[in-house]
């Protein structure tokens, strides 16, 4: 029986990317600007945007024939833990999913819009119409010449330059792509997110067949890859988020005194704390392991036991850090103004994104147990 | 230093020899660890089989040829030892000599030492034993109070020591005494003997477990003379060679003879124990709640595993520094408790058979395994105490 592999490799690049990635991060995105935040429209900085453009972040896993770098897949999750670690957020994680499913097509017809995602276009991909992450259907279609659907949870859709959609044509799943101008506020319905450092819409679509560009090619496994992908890059982003929840927790339990002891003195806070240290240990552990096994081609079983793993751990870390930084606040963890909620709410957020931690081992048990 | 090509020939040697000697199942259970030896007829059995294993050159490869090694590269054992692993073959039960006493010995014995004690140890003629922790000094080591008074040619033992494992089966202790209950430090008071245990007055009680098994003593010692050459060492000076043994006990310091102290119970031998056992109807490894505690113990499993690795990369350790290191006790251990006791809840109404009942589930294997996982989580700082050291080490927290 074969459980996948257990090896890391990490390169001396992705050292380094790691360490500048936690340091600009950390800049960019104090606690006090992440809740600047919040109630603001848009949700993010456009400097700290800029900034990874320039750092080319947006083509960091696209190949050089785009304009990337061809750095590969697993450098992208030192990024998104240190974006998690700063709870900041960008239109980076729905760019470079959009990017990556639209390449793992094989259509050259993606090819110019590659270039634009290196060149520092915003983009997303509308994955699900519903609420099942483990939906294969899609009713979006085209039909009589019109792109006509409904899709929910499209992350980053406000700003973005290019929307990859998803769609049925003549019995066929296709991706279609639609520019953001094509998309007026009469079709767009804003979310309410739990996880307020985010921003989604729902999408109404009825545009002509004309006015889009339908791409063909390995569209299932580019759909079915890409939410994997893109379930590691939750993983990396809540591991990161864990780390600093449970700093939070442990400034506060060395500092808050009761019954006149500092209250981290006791067992009752101070072994729950452990585990969640250890939560987070298996987590870096899992997404570690996951990047060094994701690759440009197809997905191996490795890759994909790994993804699986890693999205199901970190998942569960991050709510239950959340959770537990909520309680060991007291009464100040009932608060709007303690930073556990935040932690809490993107935990929530996060543990639905690309499939709850039931999917993955849902999947992972039929990779392990059914012959394919 | 022994080529690639001598290394594979090696470890395809063994593993044929493995396979055309791995004994038959002798139709009564044996100990999953060495710490469960707890009758003649499994003695006799694992003795002869440590024989088998030393005689065809698998056993103490990298000791000194003159005590009954071969000299050869420590990296052969290490090949032999994995092949025994995948083999699932018994034990070497002689743990304590094979893996503590006799590097101890081999590292700083004298040269009457090493020809009296360390052959013996590797055919399996000569049991070890040893007399460490006491009832009233288990992690505190420093303070043993079991005493030894030089009596001309003699010392007198008196006292006690206890989770003595194979005291009675054993030949010899290594025994930490207090020679000197004056001394300004603690420790300067201990004195470290090569003992022998067939004396008068070494009185070896066995200890029955949760399991039913037994496998260790508390061993009384009333006015018991062993010869003063016994003392290993200078007087005083026990404290030091104790600490060297834990060393080779945990593992941080190289130099025991090989061979396996504890059978292997893997993930993968919980799902075949699963394989085909019915829950609702259907198979369980079918059922989808189960499925889903299954992978969950399988994440658990796999990111301990990985964190072995990560260890080594230094830019992934930088969040919370010493974390892996200080917790692999704690996790492997507990993680082991749980999977055992997942195992034994899979397994139907069968699961509340026991070792002697004809129905049980390979022999009770896994009901004996799950109560043994304590000796894990209590033994060697409990579970607990590993909890505190991490949360004042690694996150900071205050005592």
């Amino acid at each position: 029986m074969d459980f996948g592999k257990t090896q890391i490799n990490f390169s001396e690049e992705q050292a380094m990317l790691l360490d500048a990635a936690q340091g600009m991060c950390a800049d960019l995105s104090p606690i006090d600007k992440v809740r600047s935040l919040l109630e603001d429209d848009k949700g993010y900085d456009d400097n700290a945007w800029q900034q990874m453009v320039d750092m080319g972040w947006t083509g960091l896993a696209l190949p050089e024939s785009v304009g990337g770098s061809d750095f590969g897949l697993g450098a992208l999750v030192p990024l998104f833990e240190s974006m998690g670690k700063s709870l900041l957020t960008t239109p980076l994680m729905s760019t470079v999913l959009a990017g990556e499913c639209l390449r793992r097509t094989g259509d050259s017809a993606t090819h110019v819009f590659l270039e634009q995602i290196a060149a520092g276009a915003k983009a997303t991909l509308a994955f699900v119409e519903a609420d099942d992450w483990g939906a294969q259907h899609v009713n979006t279609c085209i039909e009589g010449g019109r792109l006509k659907g409904y899709k929910r949870h499209v992350t980053d859709a406000a700003d973005a330059a290019i929307l990859v959609i998803p769609a049925m044509r003549k019995g066929v799943k296709v991706l279609t792509v639609v520019r953001g101008d094509q998309l007026d506020t009469a079709c767009r319905t804003k979310h309410d997110v739990l996880d307020a450092t985010r921003r989604a819409q729902s999408i109404t679509l009825d545009i002509a067949e004309a006015d889009i560009v339908v791409i063909n090619g390995e569209v299932d496994r580019a759909l079915q890859e890409t939410q994997l992908i893109g379930a590691l890059l939750v993983a990396a982003e809540s591991t990161g988020a864990a780390v600093s929840c449970l700093n939070t927790v442990v400034d506060y339990l060395k500092t808050r005194k009761q019954f006149g002891k500092l209250i981290g003195s006791y067992q009752a806070l101070k072994h729950p704390s452990v585990d969640v240290l250890c939560a987070i240990d298996s987590s870096k552990s899992l997404i570690y392991q996951a990047a060094s096994e994701v690759q440009a081609g197809a997905l191996s079983r490795d890759a994909r036991i790994a993804c699986h793993m890693a999205k199901s751990k970190a998942s569960e870390t991050l709510v239950f850090a959340g959770d537990r930084a909520v309680q060991f606040h007291g009464g100040m963890g009932f608060t709007y103004e303690c930073d556990a909620q935040l932690y809490l709410r993107r935990g929530l957020w996060a543990q639905q994104a690309f499939g709850d931690p039931m999917h993955h081992r849902k999947r992972l048990a039929a990779l392990i147990f059914d012959a394919e | 230093m022994a080529t690639e090509q001598q290394l594979e020939n090696f470890r395809r040697e063994v593993a044929a020899w493995l396979q055309a000697n791995k004994p038959a199942d002798p139709g009564f259970l044996l100990p999953q660890s060495f710490m469960e030896v707890g009758s003649e007829q499994q003695l006799d059995f694992l003795r002869d089989w440590q024989y088998k294993l030393w005689s065809a050159g698998y056993l103490g490869m990298a000791w000194p040829s003159e005590y009954g090694g071969q000299g050869a590269e420590p990296v052969f054992q290490s090949i032999a030892d994995k092949e025994m692993s995948k083999a699932s073959v018994p034990i070497a039960f002689n743990v304590i000599g094979l893996g503590w006493a006799g590097p101890l010995i081999n590292d700083v014995g004298t040269e009457e030492e090493k020809s009296q004690y360390l052959k013996g140890i590797l055919t399996g003629e000569d049991i070890w034993c040893q007399g460490f922790s006491e009832p009233d000094h288990g992690s505190d080591l420093g303070s043993a109070q079991c005493r030894a008074e030089r009596d001309g040619d003699e010392y007198v033992i008196n006292g006690s020591k206890i989770w003595t494992t194979m005291g009675n089966y054993a030949k010899y202790m290594i025994l930490l005494a207090r020679t000197n209950p004056n001394a300004e430090r603690k420790y300067d008071g201990l004195s470290f003997f090569l003992s022998p245990m067939k004396a008068p007055g070494i009185d070896p009680q066995p200890i029955r477990k949760l399991t039913g098994e037994y496998g260790f003593t508390q061993t009384y010692f009333n006015d018991a003379r062993i010869p003063a050459s016994c003392l290993m060492g200078e007087e005083g000076k026990g404290w030091q060679l104790a600490m060297q043994t834990l060393q080779y006990e945990r593992g941080a310091e190289a130099g025991a003879a090989g061979g396996l102290s504890m059978v292997r119970i893997a993930f993968e031998d919980m799902i075949e124990s699963l394989q085909g056992r019915q829950r609702d109807g259907s198979e369980v490894l079918h059922d989808p709640v189960v499925r889903d505690e299954l992978m969950q113990l399988l994440i658990e499993d796999k990111a301990i595993s990985i964190g072995e690795k990560r260890t080594l990369i230094g830019a992934l350790n930088n969040d919370f520094r010493m974390s892996l290191p200080l917790s692999t006790k704690l996790r492997w251990t507990e993680h082991a408790r749980r999977m055992r006791q997942a195992a034994v809840r899979l397994q139907g109404s069968d699961g509340g058979l026991y070792v002697q009942d004809p129905e049980a589930v390979q022999r009770g294997f896994w009901q004996r395994a799950y109560m043994q996982s304590f000796s894990a989580t209590i033994g060697g700082g409990t579970s607990q105490v590993q909890a505190n050291i991490i949360a004042e080490h690694v996150l900071g927290l205050p005592k």
